[in-house]
């Protein structure tokens, strides 16, 4: 049983320590590029790019579409809606409450400079060699 | 301030932004919806329909009613196809991108079985089937694509699928304009819906 515990740690631990090693180098690289984050997050970016080709998107469709947690994308969400990127809705449709996301000006704004950042790093990239 | 040596940080960066163009462009196509449906196609096809039932109405048997929606099918598919297709290019949009597979799968497997049902009724005799299957399966099928298209295509499928139903409590005689207010005046309604509001 020890053992069997040993192997699945020894399995567990590489993952683990890559990404201590990785986090920080991300993090640090992230800010060295001068990135918004709030755009960069997989999830956040992820709902942002799905907002930019449909005017709305339910909270369901933007579930299965980020295929993450209720939680995951609730918190995602606020933090969009919190910096302005997001707007949301809360109605009802029949006796069902539903919530409706789409992205304000500022949100499409703050897409597109980050399309244009990544093009940018990519062309200073490929000039380099 | 970095304990990233220069050089690995921008290799880092350009690899990170290849990465997040790259998951960028797919979620795109996984969320963009389908809008290449075409309502000028609605249209078309809805006239081909109406114009159908007009000949199919005078027909003195079943194999003639059968020979002339058959062959109103076969004229309506290349015609809404080409306009879904100039559709598409006019509004650069492709055909086969991830939505419009989506909507392919909801759409062809009701349309296959709705032709495999029309062979077999046929066969057992039971033409007077024929009509709710067609607009049932038609129905089921604009439905099930509707997930991955234009919203008000829920709709059109569901008006379908009720047509469909109360056909099938009606007299075989009623066939025609069944089949004329499902694929004939449903689909020039929303056909013109969607040119209006959906970009043709």
């Amino acid at each position: 049983m020890a053992a069997k515990r040993s192997a699945a740690a020894a399995r567990v631990d590489p993952p683990e320590v890559q990404r201590t090693v990785r986090a920080p180098a991300a993090a640090t690289a992230t800010r060295a590029a001068g990135l918004d984050r709030l755009v960069h997050d997989r999830t956040r970016l992820a709902i942002v790019t799905a907002l930019s080709v449909n005017a709305s998107l339910s909270f369901t469709e933007l579930k299965g579409i980020t295929q993450t947690t209720d939680g995951n994308l609730s918190v995602h969400a606020r933090k969009l809606e919190e910096a302005g990127y997001v707007l949301c809705t809360k109605g009802f449709e029949g006796r069902l409450p539903k919530t409706e996301f789409s992205l304000t000006d500022a949100g499409r704004r703050a897409f597109k400079k980050y399309l244009d950042h990544m093009e940018a790093i990519i062309q200073h990239a490929r000039g380099k060699k | 301030m970095s304990n990233v040596p220069p050089n690995r940080t921008g290799v880092a960066l350009n690899e990170r932004a290849i990465e997040s163009l790259e998951f960028i462009r797919t979620t795109m196509a996984r969320s963009a919806p389908f809008t290449a449906v075409s309502g000028a196609g609605g249209i078309a096809m809805g006239v081909l329909a109406l114009v159908a039932a007009a000949f199919a109405r005078s027909s003195s048997s079943n194999e003639q009613w059968l020979t002339v929606w058959v062959a109103c099918a076969a004229v309506a598919v290349p015609v809404g196809f080409v306009l879904m297709r100039a559709k598409a290019r006019r509004h650069d949009l492709t055909l086969w991108s991830a939505a419009g597979r989506r909507f392919a799968q909801g759409f062809v497997p009701a349309i296959a079985a709705g032709a495999v049902l029309t062979f077999a009724l046929v066969r057992a005799g039971a033409v007077d089937l024929v009509p709710a299957v067609w607009l049932l399966l038609y129905g089921a099928g604009v439905l099930a694509g509707s997930s991955s298209s234009v919203p008000v295509l829920a709709w059109l499928g569901a008006l379908f699928m009720v047509l469909g139903s109360v056909s099938l409590f009606t007299p075989s005689e009623w066939r025609d304009l069944w089949l004329a207010s499902g694929f004939g005046v449903l689909q020039i309604a929303f056909g013109a819906y969607i040119a209006r509001n959906h970009g043709g």
